[in-house]
C-alpha cells in the first residue's frame, strides 16, 4: 500500500541541502511512500518573516497548506523549521477561528483546517513498518558506528512537535536499527549547533561545533546522522575551522539519516550526493566495498 | 404571617454598589411583609440584636436576611433567630453580596438585582417550615490512617484525650518518611533518635491498637458512627512468636529490592525494614520468596527457633466501630524517571535526595559512608538539584514541595562533615527557607560550611568518562555553566502516595489533580474534610515539613476529641425523605446518592422502597432531582418553594 504526502521540500533542500532533497526522494521511493510536491509552494514563513510580521509568517504557511488541501493531501516537510512553522500556523488557525479568517483575508483560496502537518522523521517512523526498512537493506551498515543528532527542533517544541519525549527522542535510532549499523549513546543529542548564528555568531557556533564533535568522538562514533540542514552546514562545513581554532582533528562526516538509508538501501554515493559535504564519507567499516565500488 | 426583612449594607461591599434603602422600600412591598430595615453590619453584635428585638417586638414569624453568602453566616442569624424564641429554619439568606454586589458595578441594574433576591427570598420563607434536628449517639473511638510523624503525634494525642485509637499502617514497621532521614533541618538533630521513642511511645500505649501491616479496605457510615473494614496482609510470620531476631534474614537466599532504602542496597524476601522498626516483627515478601516461587527452601522455617513462620499465612478482614477517622498517609519522593534530561535510572551516580539521606545515615546500606554507586568512591564534587517534580509546569507538577530547598542546604552541610574536601554546588531557582530557624539555617550552610549556591536550572545531565557533565545557566551571571561531578543528587519534589485517590474515594473526600486531600477551608479549616469526622494530618494534605505535620497530627487530633466529647450529635434536619406511597421502588435514588444514605426496605407485602438513612444523608438534592415520582423532598427545599423561589425572580 502506497502512502501519499504532499512534499513540501522548502528553501534548505533546494539550495545548501540538496543532498538530503535527493535521498529523501529515494528512500521514500523505496518504502512506497508517494511524494507530491507542492506545486508553486513558497517559503513557510521561518526566521526573518516570523521576526517581523507574524500575519505574513503565519499567510505564508497557510498558502502552502491551502495548496496541499486541494489535493487532499498531508503535508511532510523534512526540514525541521520548515515543519515547526508550517505545523505551528496550523495549529494556531485550528485553534483560534478569528486567526483563521484574518489569514484567509489575505489568501487567494481559503484555508479549510483539512490537513496534518508531519515531519519526515514522524513519517518514517509513524508510517512505515520497520520490517519494511529491513527488507529494503540490500548492503547492511554493520560495523558503523552512527551518533543520531537531533538538534533543537526535531523534538521541540514539545507541544508543537507533540512527538517522543522531547529531551530523549528515539525515533531516528529507530528508524536506523534495521541497517545494521551500531547506534552509540550519544548524550548531546539534543544540543544546540547554534543554527542561524553560524551567521551572526561564527565563534559561538565554533565553540557549539566543538562540544558535539568532541562528544561524538569520545562515544566512538564514525560517522553523525542528522535530519536537519543547519545542524548538517554547522558540523560538516564548520568542522575544518573548528579543528583550526581549537587545534583539532576531527573528521567525522556528517550524512543525513536519508544518506545512511540510501546507502543501506543499495544506492550509490554519487546518487546520494555523499561528495558534496566537506568531511567526506570514505570509509565505511565492513561495508566499504559498497561505497567506493557504488552498489549500482 | 409576619416577614422582617433586614438588609445588610456590609460596609460599603454592598452598599458600595446597592442601593439599600431603595431595597428595604422595595421588600416593605412585598406579601406579608410587616417589618423591613438596614443596618451596617448586621453580622455584628448590635446588628444581631437589631434582628431579635424587630423579632420579639414586631412578632415575626419568619426572617429574611439579604446580606453575605449563607455559607459565611446562615448560621450566624439561625442563631440569633433561636435566641430570640424563633425555628432557625424559618430564617432565609438572600445573598446580595457575592452574588450581586461584588460581581456587578452599574449600581441602578445591583440594585433591581438585589430587589429580586430578596422578593426571592421572601417567597420561599413564607413557605419554610419548622424544623427539628435529630440526635444520634456517638462512638468515642478513633482510627488513625497512616503511621508516620503525623499519624503518630495525633494517635498519642487522641490517646491521651481518653480514646481507644486503632492505627493502622500499610508498612511493616511505623515511622514513614521521617525514619529514613539522617538528620532534621534547622537543628540536625538524629531523627530516629527524636522518632523512635514517639513509635515506641505508640506501641505501649495501651489505648492504641496498632494494626501494622494492614490497610483500610472499606469505610462506611457517618461521623460518630463509622464501620470500618481492614485488610491483615499475610506476613507469613506468626507476629505473636517473632522477636525480631533476624536469624531468618541472615540465612534468607532471596536478595530483593529495598524499599525502605530507596533502592540502595538490597534486602531480603523476609526482612525488618531497619533495626528500630516498631512492631519488631518480619514479615516474608510473597512474590520474591524462593519457596513461594519455586516450591523449595523454608530455611528461615528451620532456623527459626521460635517456630513463627506460616506459609499457609492468608490475608483477613477485620472490623472496628469508630467516632472519628485521622487520615496521616502522608507522601512519596516524586519519581524523577520522568526527566530525561538527568538521566535518572541511566546514570547510577544520579540519585534522590531520599537516597542521599539513606547513604549519609549510619544505619544505611552504606553505613554512613558517602560512595558513589557506580564505582564505590567517595565523591568530591557534588551537585544538588532543587525542584525536580516542583515548581515544574512542563512536568506537571506546579507546587512547591516547601521541605526540599531545606532538606538541600542540610544535605551540603552533612556532605562537608562528611568529607571535609568537598564542594558541595546547589542549583535553585529560589531558596524557600520561611520556618523558625530556617534562613538562619541556610546562611550557616553557605558562610561555614562552603555550599556553592547557583541560581538557574540544569537542562542536561550526561555521563563524560568517570564523571557526570552538569550544563545549566546560572541566572545572576547570565552565563551557561558546566559542572563535572562525581554525584548528582536530585532534590525530589513530595507526591501523594499513588493510592491516595483509591483511600479518597472509599473515605468519601476529595483530592486536587495531583492527588493532595482537599481541606474543608484552605484558612479556617486547614485538617478538616468536607465529610464530618474525617480529618486530615501531615503531608497527604499539602507538602509540608516535620513540624508542620507534627502540628497538624496534633491540631487533627484535638478536632476529633472536640466532636468526640459529646454523647449525641446533631443531625441537619434538611435531610431527604421518601414518600412510600408514592415510590415505585426503582432505586435511582440509590444509584446516584454519592453518600450511600439510601437503604432498601421491605414493606409488609414484600414490595421494596427506598429508605434515607437521615443521619447519613447531607441533603444534597439529587435523589430528589432522580426520583421520577417526586416521591423524595428535601426538607427545606422542597418543589413547593423552588418553585416559589422560580415564580418570585420570573414573573
Amino acid at each position: 500500500m502506497t502512502i501519499k504526502y504532499a512534499y513540501y521540500p522548502g528553501c534548505s533542500l533546494e539550495s545548501l541541502a540538496r543532498e538530503y532533497n535527493v535521498s529523501t526522494r529515494l528512500v521514500c521511493q523505496d518504502l512506497d511512500i508517494e511524494l507530491v510536491e507542492i506545486p508553486d509552494w513558497n517559503c513557510c514563513g521561518a526566521a526573518p518573516a516570523c521576526q517581523v510580521d507574524h500575519m505574513l509568517s503565519s499567510a505564508l504557511s497557510a498558502r502552502n497548506l491551502a495548496l496541499a488541501e486541494s489535493f487532499k493531501l498531508n503535508v511532510m516537510a523534512p526540514c525541521p523549521k520548515c515543519f515547526n512553522r508550517l505545523k505551528e500556523a496550523d495549529l494556531e488557525m485550528k485553534d483560534n477561528p478569528d486567526h483563521l479568517r484574518e489569514i484567509n483575508n489575505l489568501l487567494e483560496k481559503p484555508y479549510h483546517k483539512g490537513v496534518q502537518v508531519k515531519s519526515l522523521l514522524q513519517v518514517l517512523y509513524q508510517d512505515v513498518d520497520r520490517e519494511l526498512i529491513s527488507c529494503r537493506v540490500k548492503i547492511p551498515l554493520e560495523g558503523l558506528r552512527v551518533a543520531c543528532y537531533y538538534g533543537c527542533m526535531n523534538a521541540r517544541p514539545a507541544d508543537i512537535n507533540d512527538f517522543q519525549n522531547p529531551e530523549d527522542p528515539t525515533s531516528m535510532e529507530e528508524i536506523l536499527a534495521p541497517l545494521g549499523a551500531e547506534l552509540v549513546d550519544y548524550p548531546l543529542k539534543t544540543y544546540c549547533c547554534g543554527a542561524a548564528f553560524g551567521l551572526a555568531r561564527v565563534d559561538l557556533v565554533l565553540r557549539l561545533a566543538n562540544e558535539l564533535l568532541e562528544m561524538a568522538t569520545l562515544v566512538g562514533a564514525d560517522v553523525i546522522a542528522v535530519a536537519c540542514p543547519l545542524c548538517q552546514q554547522n558540523l560538516d562545513l564548520r568542522q575544518l575551522q573548528v579543528n583550526a581554532r581549537y587545534g583539532t582533528r576531527y573528521n567525522i562526516p556528517i550524512l543525513y539519516l536519508t544518506q545512511l538509508m540510501g546507502l543501506a538501501f543499495g544506492h550509490s554515493s554519487k546518487e546520494l550526493w555523499l561528495d558534496k559535504h566537506f568531511v567526506k564519507f570514505r570509509k565505511l567499516p565492513g561495508a566499504t566495498q559498497a561505497v567506493s565500488s557504488g552498489a549500482r | 404571617m409576619r416577614i422582617g426583612v433586614f438588609v445588610c449594607h456590609c460596609g460599603s461591599n454592598i452598599a458600595g454598589t446597592v442601593d439599600c434603602p431603595r431595597v428595604v422600600e422595595a421588600a416593605r412591598g412585598f406579601p406579608h411583609v410587616v417589618y423591613a430595615t438596614d443596618y451596617t453590619y448586621l453580622c455584628a453584635e448590635s446588628g444581631q440584636d437589631l434582628i431579635k428585638t424587630a423579632i420579639q417586638e414586631y412578632s415575626l414569624d419568619r426572617v429574611v436576611v439579604s446580606s453575605c453568602s449563607p455559607k459565611m453566616h446562615e448560621e450566624t442569624f439561625r442563631r440569633a433567630a433561636r435566641q430570640a424564641g424563633l425555628n432557625p429554619y424559618l430564617v432565609e439568606m438572600a445573598n446580595i453580596r457575592e452574588q450581586c454586589s461584588w460581581i456587578h458595578s452599574d449600581k441602578e441594574a445591583a440594585t433591581r438585582k438585589a430587589i429580586d433576591l430578596v422578593r426571592k427570598g421572601v417567597f420561599k420563607v413564607s413557605r419554610d417550615q419548622e424544623l427539628f434536628p435529630s440526635f444520634f449517639k456517638v462512638n468515642k473511638d478513633v482510627l488513625v490512617i497512616g503511621g508516620g510523624i503525623a499519624g503518630i503525634q495525633a494517635a498519642l494525642d487522641a490517646a491521651q484525650g481518653g480514646h481507644r485509637v486503632t492505627l493502622v499502617e500499610k508498612d511493616q514497621t511505623i515511622g514513614g518518611n521521617m525514619a529514613r532521614l539522617d538528620k532534621t533541618f534547622p537543628t540536625l538533630d538524629c531523627s530516629s533518635c527524636i522518632l523512635t521513642p514517639r513509635m515506641v511511645d505508640v506501641a505501649v500505649n495501651e489505648s492504641i491498637e496498632l494494626l501494622a501491616y494492614h490497610e483500610v479496605e472499606e469505610v462506611k457510615g457517618y461521623v460518630g458512627n463509622f464501620d470500618v473494614k481492614i485488610r491483615r496482609k499475610a506476613t507469613y510470620v506468626d507476629w505473636s512468636k517473632c522477636t525480631g531476631c533476624e536469624e531468618c534474614v541472615g540465612k534468607c537466599p532471596a536478595r530483593i529490592y529495598d524499599k525502605f532504602n530507596q533502592g540502595l542496597g538490597r534486602t531480603k524476601a523476609i526482612s525488618l525494614p531497619f533495626p528500630q522498626a516498631v512492631p519488631k516483627k518480619v514479615t516474608i515478601k510473597k512474590d520474591f520468596c524462593h519457596f513461594f516461587l519455586k516450591g523449595k527452601c523454608r530455611v528461615c522455617e528451620k532456623v527459626c527457633q521460635f517456630e513463627a513462620i506460616n506459609f499457609d499465612d492468608q490475608d483477613q478482614i477485620i472490623e472496628r466501630k469508630v467516632g472519628a477517622i485521622v487520615v496521616a498517609t502522608g507522601y512519596e519522593a516524586f519519581d524523577p524517571i520522568a526527566y530525561l534530561e538527568y538521566g535518572f535510572g541511566k546514570y547510577k551516580d544520579v540519585i534522590t535526595s531520599l537516597q542521599y539521606e539513606r547513604m549519609v545515615s549510619a544505619s544505611g546500606p552504606t553505613m554512613g559512608h558517602i560512595k558513589r554507586p557506580s564505582d564505590g568512591e567517595e565523591p568530591k564534587t557534588i551537585v544538588f538539584i532543587s525542584c525536580v517534580g516542583s515548581r515544574d509546569r512542563a512536568k506537571g507538577r506546579s507546587y512547591c514541595s516547601v521541605a526540599c530547598c531545606m532538606a538541600m542546604a542540610k544535605q551540603a552541610i552533612l556532605t562537608k562533615e562528611h568529607i571535609p574536601d568537598s564542594t558541595s554546588y546547589l542549583f535553585y531557582i529560589d531558596i524557600r527557607a520561611g520556618g523558625k530557624g530556617y534562613e538562619e539555617f541556610v546562611d550557616r550552610a553557605r558562610e561555614e560550611y562552603g555550599a556553592q549556591y547557583v541560581r538557574g536550572r540544569v537542562s542536561k545531565i550526561y555521563q563524560k568518562g568517570k564523571k557526570l557533565v552538569v550544563k545549566g545557566t546560572d541566572t545572576l551571571l547570565g552565563m551557561p555553566i558546566e559542572i563535572e561531578a562525581d554525584l548528582v543528587v536530585l532534590a525530589v519534589g513530595i507526591a501523594p502516595p499513588q493510592d491516595a485517590p483509591e483511600l479518597a474515594q472509599k473515605l468519601n473526600i476529595s483530592y486536587d489533580q495531583y492527588g493532595f486531600f482537599v481541606e474543608s477551608h484552605p484558612k479556617l479549616r486547614p485538617v478538616e474534610t468536607n465529610t464530618t469526622g474525617v480529618f486530615l494530618a501531615g503531608a497527604c494534605q499539602a507538602p509540608m515539613d516535620i513540624p508542620a505535620s507534627v502540628a497538624q497530627g496534633s491540631a487533627a487530633a484535638a478536632k476529633a476529641l472536640g466532636l468526640l466529647a459529646k454523647d449525641e450529635l446533631e443531625a441537619s434536619p434538611i435531610v431527604a425523605s421518601v414518600e412510600i406511597k408514592r415510590c415505585v421502588g426503582c432505586f435511582k435514588c440509590e444509584a446516584v446518592c454519592p453518600f450511600s444514605a439510601i437503604q432498601r426496605q421491605e414493606l409488609r407485602d414484600g414490595i421494596m422502597v427506598s429508605n434515607v438513612i437521615s443521619t447519613v444523608c447531607k441533603g444534597c438534592g439529587l435523589c430528589g432531582v432522580a426520583c421520577p415520582t417526586g416521591a423524595i423532598k428535601v426538607n427545606g427545599f422542597t418543589d413547593e418553594q423552588i418553585l416559589a423561589e422560580m415564580e418570585a425572580l420570573l414573573l
